[in-house]
Formats: C-alpha cells, structure tokens, sequence
C-alpha cells in the first residue's frame, strides 16, 4: 500500500466571502507575496459568478512544489473567511489539528433567506454565534473588520486589517505584506491600509477582539416573534362573495400571487399554501370584501356577522 | 532548522530540503482568557515543520514586529522575487493568460472568439499584446470566430480561436468539415471545458468532439504547460497539416501560477494555396481526404508516443498511473510514489506505448476527469484497467475526491474525517441579479402577467430563481425565441408566450429564429433585454455596443432597424425602469397578434462603468411590511428590524443601493423615498 506524504505537503490558505467583497484581491496579494518570498504558488478560484453575490472562494497553495491548485478537504492550514457564514461553510476545510480560522463577523445577508415571509418568519440566516466556534477550532478568531476599519476612518480599509490579521498566520514580516499592499492600493490610500494593516495584526495578537458571546451585530434581529405566537402563521382568509364585484385589484396586487377570480368573477384563495396573511389584499379592496386573519383569532370570530381585522397582534411591534 | 524560533522560510532552505514543508506559524488562543487578557499563548505541534514566529514570539520578546532586522536571522536570505532568482524570466498567469501567451509567443497572428466563461479572458490577455502582432476579435458567435481563423490560416498566418466547450457545438459545423480540409497556417482551437459546471449549462467532454472529428486534443497541466502546448499545437497542426485542440477546463483556466515565459517566435506567412481538391469540400474532394485523416491519426499517435509526450515517473510498480492534464496534479498530490505514466494529448492515443506501460506494472488506474477516454482504449488494447471504478464520470475531479476512490479499490488507506464543527446546513447564497440590475422590471412584468416564458442564456438566467421565478425553460444560446414559436405552434399554451434574449445572445444567435417567427406568422413577443454589454461574462463588447475587443470604436447595431427589416410589425422600444410603462407596452405587444418585439433598453449597472446614483430608503414608520417590494429580490433590500403585524418591515442598504427606483415604483404604500426627504 502506497502512502501519502502528507508532510510534504504546502502551505494552504482558503479565502472565502461573498461576490464583491474582494475575495480576489486579497488572495492575489497573498500569492504575490509567496512568490515574491521565493515560492512556487498556485491560485486557484472560480469566478464567473463572483460579481453577482454568489458565495466565492479562493485557494492559496504555496510551498516547495505544488501540485493540485485546489486545497484537498481538511488540509486549509488558514481558512480566511470575510463573512460570517461563509467561514461556517467551509469549516469543513479546515486542518482539524492545526488550521487557523480568521473569520470576519460581518453578516451578508442573501435575498434568498428573506423567503419565508410568513408571521414571525425571521431571515434564514445561520445561527451560530462566534463563541460556540471558535472554541472548538484549534485556533480561531473572530474579528469585526469593517468596524476596526471605520474606526481608523476608512470602511474600505477593511480587507486590509483581514490581511494584517492573516499575516499573524504565516511567517512573513510585516514590511514585505506591507511593500506587496501598497501596490494593489491606490497611492492616496498607503498610509490607511498601512494602519489598517496594523490594525488588523493588533487586534489579534492583543486578543482585542469584539465580545463573542453577544451576537453578531445582525440587520435584522432575532425577534422572539415565531416562538411567542407559533400558531401565527396559519392565516385564515375570507371573502364576502356578494361583495366582490371582480375587479381584479386583489389578484394583481397579491405579493405571493396566489388568488385568482374564479368562474363567476369572484376572487379566490387559489394558493392558501402561499398565503402569508400580509392583508394587502383586505387594504386594497375597494369593496372590503376580503378578511384575512391569523389562525388564532380565526376561531373567536368564526360565525361573526361582519369581520373585523384582528384586534389583538401578537405580532406587531408598534 | 527546528531550534530557530523566528525566521521566514528562506528559497534557498526550500531549495535544499526539497519536499519539505515550508513552515506556517501556529498558536492557539486558550478559551477566554487569551481574548480578555490579551495574553496569547502559543504553541508549536511540530517542531520540524512548525516554527514560531511572527507576532506572538515578539509579544514575549517584547519586539517590534517592523523591525525587519529582527524579524531575521544572519544567514536568511534576502527576498527576491522568483522572477529573479534564476535565469529566467516567470511571472504568474493564470491558465488563460498562459494559452495566450503561448499564442502570441508562437507568432499567431489573428485570434478570435466569443466570450463564454471559463475560456473569456484568452482573448481578453491576447488584446493586451500589440496590434502589430496580433489581430484579435470578439466575433458574434463561434461558428463565425472559427471561420474567420480558418480564413487566416487559408491565408498562410497562424490562427486561434478561442471557445468553451458549449461554443465548441456551434463551431462544430465548420470544425468538421475543416479537419478534412487540415491547414496552411496553423490552426489552434482554445477549448475551455467546465467540469463541475461552475458557469455553463451542461458538463460536456470536448475530448470526444476532438476524436469525432480526428483532431489532436493536447491537455496542460498547469499555466506553463499550458503555454507550451500552445507552441507545440502549431507546430504539430503546420507538421501533420491538422487543426488542434489545446483543451483547458475551469480550474486550469483560472488557476494562477508561475509560467516561464519567452520571446515571440515571428513565423513568416506562407502564400495561399491554390488547391481545390483540397480547400473545397465536395462529395468528390472530401472522399479522397477521409483516409487521409486516418494516416494523420497514425502519424500524429507517433508523435505523440515520444517520450517527451508521453512521459514516465518512475515509481512503485504495485500501481500504475495513466493520466492526462489537470488530473495529473491531483495523482501527484495524492500518489506521490507511483508509476505515472503522463500524456500530453487525450487524442490520438499512443497505444503501444500505454500497452507497455500497462505491462510494466502490477495493477493499471486511469485518472481522468468526466469521461473514460483513456481507460476504453486501455481495455480494448486488452488490459485490466480501474478508472471511472476509481474517479466519477461526473463532476469536477479533485484531490478528496481521488483519494476517496483509490481508498475504496484499497490503493490508499481508508479516509477518516472527523466530526464537523458545525452541525447546521451551510447557507443558501446563490448568485443573483445585481441591485438595480435592468433585468430586474422585464422579469417582474413577465410574472405578473402571467406569460410563459422562454429565456436564453445570460445574467437574466438567473430570473429562474427566487422570487423572480420567471423563466420557464433555458436550454442554448439563442434557443429562446425558436422555442417559443415551438410552443406557439404545438398550440396547447394558454398563457401569452414570451422569449427573453439578452443583446449579445440575440447577434449571436436570435436572428435566424426571428426570421423564421416572422416567416411562419407566429403569435409569441419577444423582448430584447438590451444592457448594451456581454455582461454575464464580465462585460465584453459587441457589434452592439460600439467598441472592439481592443476598445476600439466600431459600428453599432441599430437594434430596431434590424428587427424591422426582418418583417416585424410591431417594435417598441422601452426603458425597464419605468415599471408603469412597461406593463403597458407589454400588455399591447402581448395582444398584438404575430411576432411582437419588445426592446427593453437600459445599461448593466456593473459594465462597462459601475453605474451608482444616489440610494432610497425606507420610511419605515409607513411600511406595512407587505413585502410587493422583495419580490424584485433587488440585494438591497433585507429585513429591517421592525415589524408590523406579525411581518418584517423592509430597509435599503444604502451601499449597495444604486437608486433604481424600482422598488418604490412597486411600494403599494408610497414609503420608499429618496434619502433626504426621508427624515422626518
Ligand atoms: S379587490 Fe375586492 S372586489 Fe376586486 S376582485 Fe378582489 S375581492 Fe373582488
Ligand atoms: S393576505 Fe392577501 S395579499 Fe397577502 S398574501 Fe394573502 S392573499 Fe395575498
Ligand atoms: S452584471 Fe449587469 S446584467 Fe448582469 S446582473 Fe448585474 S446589472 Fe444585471
Ligand atoms: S432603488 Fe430599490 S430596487 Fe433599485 S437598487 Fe435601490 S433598493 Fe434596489
Ligand atoms: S413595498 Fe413598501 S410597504 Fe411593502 S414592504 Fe416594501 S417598503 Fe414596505
């Protein structure tokens, strides 16, 4: 049985984020500087989809002799992630006895999660706080780059205060990191990213890191809405059909497109699975026709002469 | 080298002990206390391959980490870049910036393609190379790109056309017929396959196109081989009188690494040649030649068997290697000390070579990405071989996936892995349409009105997924609109029907199916998404944009003149940021009966110029959270943190934000304002 020399292996560094955060310029700064270092370096990402918000990686091999351009599962001795989710989907590649895990907890949060939009419904975001992670890493850091870079006054900065926190990874002086920077940089901004840099080194070798035991500043927070009212999202939606006269406004207007006129003219639920009981339709009904109602209340005004809109929203903030 | 606690991993220590790791600094923060205090703890787990060094040792040294003359030992070696370290010249391409170089090293001189991710950027870097040199093009599809390189080379020059695998298809005509023909100039084909298919629509093999036609199909490694199959695909298209394939894939395309460069190499052109038999393929002609293509096989397989293209890595003999391109690189990573037997061409194969090879070993493995080329000669030459046994027949190869499939046939030990980190399911982020992105308003209309549509390939795809959810069928470039006169005509479609085509996949391939709506009087509309850029794969011009390849200004295509004068009635040009109007306009062009077109006109936010006007926001206090706007699933809009009965309120991010105004063309509550007059 032939064995795999494992520990002849190169060095390898993922970069991971979201399209547009400049994946690949941090990576191409971190290949120049192997290079320049006097090593062979391969890197390896897929772009294409990259500007459009996609999920983007990157792979830095560099050593003595590098043979696949891509990093092989468990074997990223650096995984660099820009984005709090990004870096939990591809933990996985992470060396489990060694590799360094440098995330930033910035939340991106994809238009896809704000799909459910049903009562109570929160963004479909991952859940995992840096605190439960980072323990179980063999090293692991967590940064808020974006609010380190703001706070030296440049925001854009912060890719830069990444790499000087990457830098703390491998054995470069921070003069060479600096010298192959400043020429990705535009001339103005030296000085910024120089700080920015230091910054980022600072923070992680002084362990001036953000208090991981709060959550992630999220855009939107985690509202105890679903588990308060859990029966919320069972919406019961009615019409009067003596008093719908077949415009159509409800039909056009419905965000999820689920009613319809039936045969007769009169609007109908023809999609109550996608109902989300936002009520639009009972607003726009020139003939208030329509009563949309949540589960709950659905049973108190069962046989009620004329509807009224819920009284009572376990729902509502205001 | 273990006792010295700071230093950088040097060239010249890498060069001595070779195979050995260069060394990565690793500490390891205690939980807690080392982010309270401050006090980092570090700690090496292997003293011969991990050194510490970098900040955590200066903390205790109480260094500066600037202070560079401390940060290195006497005898490290000053840093120099590769480049010069030797007496050559290297610099870092990437896969496409290599094929081109080779190109323009090995003096062509006239390349043309038409852009299609992963092959785009091989004529991108070849434009970057002096117009004296090289005259490169986009052309309007790849049939078109691989005529106009078969005129050069009738011409006598050497000529490349570059494509993805799929563009392969459309060049495929003129590929066929020109293998008979062979070449005066040398003649390169750039193909570009995706395994895994990353950007494309279906995982094709272009290898078995290359055997359909009986071309040598030449497969790099790596960037520098890349380059030098470039200069070895000219020399054996001139020698054996034959169009060659140098076939690339993603990961090779976009992988950056160090390639030896050289000079350009200037080949005089050879005059035209007068020789009908053999320029013009009639019945008669093309008879003579189809032998002839069966001895250029044998005598290319000649070539090809030669050491140098067919080489050897001396190795265990328990198990035998054969593998070809990229896959090469995932055998070395994984089965460092086997017997490998390397070919430089997937096509034709040198079989007597692979029989001895096959011999000289106890157990034979082919390693090969999607399908099994080389492992059904091996078994037709009578050999036990485990290939597609070992690696799928699907997807992109790569190192875990090789090693998996040797553990299970026992070359390898089994494969452990431990538990994961993290139990949740990895977030769903796929690409979606830029914020503000033009497409955004034909698609919502075309939802709206209930149409069934027929799109074709471009960003706009990407209007097949939520919330937009679309498009009803996607198959080739330019499908969209013969697909929709195939609805029409079936006559079972109760909704209006639409196709969707973006401006660069119209002149690529919408106007003969136009025609032929027109000509068979069909009832279908169909809407030109014109953003004024090949913006899909990173904003290349076209006929329709004005400018060249080389940025050079060129005639536009008048986008209406043309529709009209395929006998169109009904145009319209329209601007989809206006959401009332284009409802309007495409409820008439609907009611119209016959071909109606729709000329949806507005530039790509990204390309060519990043277009960024002021943003919107929310008046949250007048949300009623009813989420009309998130349907355009514009990336700006999320979730705020306040709700109104039971839903989220939405909010703008103000950065990505490009100030479409769409989605408060869309707000039923007339909330969403320009930034100042939000402030109450
Ligand atoms: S808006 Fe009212 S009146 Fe008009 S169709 Fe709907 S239910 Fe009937
Ligand atoms: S409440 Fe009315 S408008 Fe809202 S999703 Fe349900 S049916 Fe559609
Ligand atoms: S690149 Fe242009 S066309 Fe493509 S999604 Fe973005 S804005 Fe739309
Ligand atoms: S104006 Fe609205 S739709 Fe346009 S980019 Fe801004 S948030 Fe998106
Ligand atoms: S469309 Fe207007 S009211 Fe409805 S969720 Fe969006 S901003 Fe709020």
């Amino acid at each position: 049985m032939l064995v795999n020399r494992a520990d002849s292996r190169p060095i390898n560094v993922l970069v991971v984020g979201v399209g547009g955060q400049g994946v690949i310029m941090v990576s191409k700064v971190l290949a120049q500087l192997c290079l320049e270092q006097g090593y062979e370096v391969k890197q390896s990402e897929v772009h294409g989809m990259a500007k459009r918000g996609g999920s983007v990686f990157s792979h830095i091999r560099f050593g003595a002799r590098v043979w696949s351009p891509t990093i092989p599962e468990g074997e990223a001795d650096v995984l660099l992630a820009m984005e709090w989710a990004e870096g939990l989907r591809w933990l996985p590649s992470l060396e489990p006895e060694r590799g360094i895990f440098i995330a930033d907890t910035r939340r991106i949060v994809p238009p896809f999660a704000f799909r459910n939009r049903r009562r109570g419904a929160d963004p479909a975001y991952i859940t995992t706080r840096p605190d439960e992670v980072l323990d179980r890493v063999a090293g692991g850091y967590a940064i808020d780059a974006t609010r380190e870079a703001e706070a030296l006054g440049n925001g854009r900065a912060a890719n830069t205060v990444l790499l000087g926190a990457l830098s703390t990874a491998l054995g470069f002086p921070a003069e060479d990191w600096l010298a192959v920077i400043s020429r990705f940089v535009p001339s103005k901004t030296i000085e910024t990213n120089r700080q920015a840099f230091h910054r980022g080194r600072t923070v992680i070798e002084a362990g001036d890191l953000p208090d991981l035991s709060a959550p992630p500043a999220a855009p939107a927070a985690a509202a105890p809405v679903a588990t308060a009212t859990p029966a919320t999202d069972r919406v019961t939606w009615r019409i009067e059909p003596s008093w719908c006269k077949g415009c159509n406004v409800c039909v056009t207007i419905c965000p999820e497109r689920c009613l319809a006129l039936d045969q007769r003219k009169v609007a109908v639920l023809a999609a109550p699975d996608a109902c989300t009981g936002c009520r639009l339709c009972e607003y726009l009904c020139p003939d208030l026709a329509i009563t949309v109602s949540d589960g709950a209340l659905s049973v108190a005004i069962e046989g009620a002469a004329s509807p009224q809109p819920a009284a009572a929203d376990p729902g509502s903030r205001r | 080298m273990s006792t010295r606690r700071r230093g950088l991993p040097s060239r010249r220590e890498t060069d001595q002990d070779d195979g050995q790791r260069p060394r990565v600094t690793r500490w390891r923060r205690p939980a807690h206390e080392g982010r309270a205090g401050g006090n980092v703890e570090h700690n090496t787990t292997d003293t011969d391959t991990v050194i510490l060094a970098g900040r955590a040792a200066a903390a205790t040294e109480d260094r500066t980490i600037d202070d560079r003359s401390d940060d290195r030992s006497a005898d490290d070696v000053v840093v120099r870049p590769v480049s010069r370290t030797a007496d050559r010249t290297v610099r870092p391409l990437t896969g496409n910036e290599a094929i081109a170089r080779g190109a323009w090293e090995a003096g062509v001189r006239v390349a043309a393609a038409y852009p299609g991710t992963p092959s785009t950027e091989i004529l991108e870097a070849l434009a970057t190379y002096p117009a004296d040199d090289v005259h490169a093009q986009w052309s309007t599809n790849e049939k078109v790109a691989l005529d106009v390189a078969i005129g050069a080379s009738f011409s006598g020059v050497r000529a490349l056309c570059a494509m993805k695998h799929v563009g392969l298809n459309v060049a495929a005509d003129a590929l066929m017929s020109m293998t008979y023909i062979g070449v005066n100039g040398g003649l390169v084909l750039a193909v570009c396959d995706d395994p895994g298919i990353h950007s494309s629509q279906n995982e094709q093999d272009s290898r078995l196109v290359a055997r359909l036609g009986n071309i040598p199909c030449l497969e790099p490694t790596d960037a520098g081989e890349a380059r030098a199959f470039m200069h070895l695909a000219f020399e054996l298209s001139e020698r054996f009188d034959t169009p060659v394939i140098v076939r690339a894939t993603t990961r090779l395309s976009h992988t950056r690494s160090l390639v030896e460069i050289g000079e350009r190499h200037e080949v005089a052109p050879k005059p035209f040649v007068e020789d009908r038999r053999k320029n013009v393929m009639i019945p008669g002609h093309a008879r003579a030649r189809h032998p002839l293509l069966l001895e250029r096989e044998a005598a290319v397989a000649a070539r090809l068997a030669e050491p140098d293209l067919a080489r050897i890595d001396e190795g265990e003999r328990t198990v035998g290697v054969i593998t070809v391109g990229l896959p090469y690189a995932y055998v070395k990573e994984v089965l460092p000390t086997a017997r490998v037997l390397k070919l430089a061409a997937s096509y034709p194969l040198p079989e007597d070579r692979i029989a001895a090879f096959c011999r000289s070993v106890e157990r034979v493995v082919v390693v090969e990405e999607l399908e099994p080329v080389i492992e059904d000669t091996v078994r037709r030459l009578g050999f036990a071989v485990e290939g597609k046994a070992v690696v799928p027949r699907v997807g992109e190869l790569s190192p875990e996936r090789l090693r998996h499939g040797l553990a299970e046939i026992g070359v390898l030990g089994p494969v452990t892995r431990p538990a994961p980190v993290v139990e949740a399911a990895p977030l769903v982020r796929p690409p979606v349409l830029c914020a503000g992105c033009p497409h955004t308003t034909s698609y919502f209309a075309l939802r709206a009105l209930g149409a069934r549509v027929a799109g074709d390939i471009g960003c706009y795809t990407l209007a097949t997924i939520e919330p937009l959810r679309a498009i009803d069928t996607c198959v080739s470039m330019g499908s969209s609109i013969a697909n929709a006169v195939g609805m029409a005509k079936a006559g079972q479609e109760t909704r209006p029907i639409v196709a969707t085509i973006g401006d660069s996949t119209f002149l690529h391939a919408g106007i003969p199916p136009l025609i032929d709506a027109v000509y068979n009087s069909t009832d279908i509309t169909v809407m030109i998404l014109d953003n004024q850029i090949t913006a899909m794969t990173g904003g290349q011009d076209h006929p329709g944009t004005g400018r060249t390849l080389r940025g050079e200004p060129a005639p536009k295509v008048d986008f209406e003149a043309l529709v009209r004068s395929t006998g169109v009635a009904w145009v319209r040009q329209i601007d989809p940021y206006d959401v009332g109007g284009l409802f309007r306009t495409l409820r008439e062009a609907i009611a119209h009966r016959g071909v109606s077109v729709v000329i949806a006109n507005r530039p790509c936010v990204l390309d060519p110029v990043k277009i960024k006007g002021p943003p919107l926001e929310v008046r949250e206090d007048d949300c009623i959270a009813c989420q009309s706007c998130m349907n355009l699933g514009c990336p700006a809009i999320g979730w705020s943190d306040g709700w109104h009965d039971g839903h989220h309120k939405v909010r703008i991010d103000a950065e990505s934000c490009i100030g479409c105004t769409i989605c408060a063309q869309v707000c039923v509550a007339g909330c969403i304002v320009p930034t100042k007059t939000a402030a109450h």
